[in-house]
């Protein structure tokens, strides 16, 4: 938008941290342990106190969908902060060579910090080996920089895409301490449970093996545009605008497609 | 005379207020092939020959980047070069990563130095035996520097270094005042020329690299068959210029 450079980030101050009931989607411990931490203290007004916690959830959604010589990769810039938007144009995309790009859903600030690393260690890469780190190479990279951290993790919920070796595209889906594995598509963040069913629909054609047919890249950016309108529509933590990149052996490809605000 | 009582180690002093390990180390950098860089407003350049231990192995690279923005030529001992190179890489993607943006030049080479000069103060150590050539382009424009493993740098227009340099030097000498608003492919045509003095065997293709940075280039190493056209340049230069610093060489 005019005047808002891209990925400002105009929030709301962390401390104190908002008062009141857990926020959604926050891990609350169980009553059997909050009662028992603070022992002179009221059922009700247990709830209302927790303990610090190191992590919160910025929201949005994240999806990637393999085609043949083609990914194309989508996030949501919506930076949430409990039912608060603390900014609506905070990319979770970043490009980590020419043929490989990484786009994390969860924590941003875990988020911002783990995109540098792996950018550092692409540059290591390419300084030690004399070429660019291949997309496979990567997604092995993150696994074991997650599974580095394995008592301490990073909120992020990744997805990796990229072209491999041969050109085909590839995208891989990880947990937050580096479980991953290659799939035609995977959608992860606040919107997931939302879209994956969509997708087993209209790229796997699952209920609908008379119709499977392979899909092209075009047909997959309408796809993925419509997939995102449609998390947006029940999901208070998707919207704004998605960045949808296309990668291809000609190169990154970037898109801006609005949301709703709302 | 003085010299061999007090050259056994770094941390002792000549009578004459000198500290040879560290002025032999300068002359282990005399002793590699030769480099040369110079800039204008806009570029640096860097020129290395690279030589050949025999007819079956390849020729030594001396050309590394460092970062988009910078690189190096060294000279000397080729290993302590590479070390070195290591360190600068590691300093820049450190400091790119705190701080959000490239290291300036000056600043990573004062670093080097400091580095270095540990090693001219610690017992039990040496000094490292190379010397580099360091292009770079940040906000306050191109620049080179020579460090030195005695931890001293200098900045300068144009430099060369190596064996059988001031042949190179003296050509640089002549030309350096137009250096200034020259054109890039005049640049690197100028730094093959200076080299033509220094190499034992004509220069070719093959074994020489050059390298250029500028404010809207990022470093480029050039090597093979893309140096090919600088080359056709370069050698076919003017002869004379070259017999005639060669004699100054070798009354020096």
């Amino acid at each position: 938008a005019n005047g808002v450079p891209t990925n400002s980030f105009c929030g709301l101050f962390l401390f104190p941290p908002p008062f009141g009931r857990y926020p959604p989607h926050t891990h609350r411990p169980p009553m059997s342990v909050l009662l028992k931490a603070n022992p002179n203290v009221s059922k009700d007004s247990v709830l209302e106190r927790r303990q610090w916690s190191p992590y919160l959830d910025n929201g949005g959604t994240v999806l990637g969908v393999a085609g043949s010589d083609f990914v194309v990769l989508g996030g949501d810039t919506r930076m949430s902060y409990g039912y608060s938007i603390a900014s609506r144009n905070v990319t979770k995309i970043a490009e980590l060579t020419d043929k490989c790009i990484l786009a994390s859903a969860g924590m941003q600030a875990e988020r911002h910090t783990l995109h540098k690393v792996l950018k550092a260690k692409a540059t290591m890469f390419e300084n030690t080996h004399r070429k660019k780190m291949s997309a496979p190479s990567m997604a092995q990279c993150l696994s074991n920089t997650l599974y580095y951290k394995r008592f301490f993790p990073y909120y992020t919920f990744n997805v990796l895409a990229g072209l491999d070796e041969k050109g085909a595209g590839k995208v891989w889906g990880y947990d937050a301490i580096g479980s991953f594995e290659s799939v035609p598509y995977v959608v992860t963040g606040s919107g997931s449970a939302l879209a994956t069913s969509i997708l087993d629909n209209q790229v796997m054609f699952k209920t609908q093996p008379q119709n499977k047919r392979e899909l092209k890249c075009s047909e997959v950016v309408e796809l993925v545009k419509d997939v995102f309108t449609c998390i947006s529509e029940r999901d208070i933590y998707t919207g704004d605008s998605a960045e949808i990149y296309i990668i291809t052996k000609d190169g990154i490809k970037k898109e801006v497609f609005p949301l709703k605000k709302d | 005379m003085f010299r061999n009582d007090y050259d056994t180690d770094v941390t002792t002093f000549s009578p004459a207020g000198r500290i040879h390990q560290v002025e032999y180390a300068i002359a282990a950098v005399k002793q590699g092939s030769a480099c040369a860089a110079l800039k204008s407003d806009d570029y640096a350049v860097l020129a290395c020959v690279m030589r050949k231990e025999s007819d079956l192995g390849s020729h030594q690279e001396k050309l590394f980047k460092v970062d988009e923005h910078m690189g190096i030529g060294i000279s000397g001992l080729i290993a302590d070069g590479r070390v070195l190179c290591k360190y600068l890489r590691t300093e820049c993607l450190n400091h790119k990563f705190v701080f959000e943006t490239p290291m300036q030049v000056g600043r990573l080479v004062r670093k080097l130095s400091d580095k270095s000069q540990v090693f001219t103060q610690t017992s039990e150590k040496r000094p490292y035996g190379v010397g580099l050539l360091v292009i770079g382009c940040d906000k306050t424009g191109p620049h080179v520097y020579e460090t030195l493993p005695s931890g001293d740098y200098y900045e300068y227009i144009a430099q060369a270094m190596g064996k059988r340099s001031q042949s190179s030097r003296t050509n640089l000498e002549k030309y350096y005042k137009e250096f200034k608003d020259m054109e890039l492919g005049d640049l690197v045509k100028h730094a093959l020329q200076s080299l033509r003095g220094a190499s034992e065997e004509k220069l070719t293709k093959t074994n020489c690299a050059v390298a250029f940075v500028g404010k809207d280039r990022p470093f480029t190493i050039l090597t093979g068959d893309n140096l090919g056209p600088y080359m056709e340049l370069a050698v076919g230069g003017d002869d004379n210029n070259m017999d005639e610093s060669k004699k100054e060489e070798e009354a020096t």
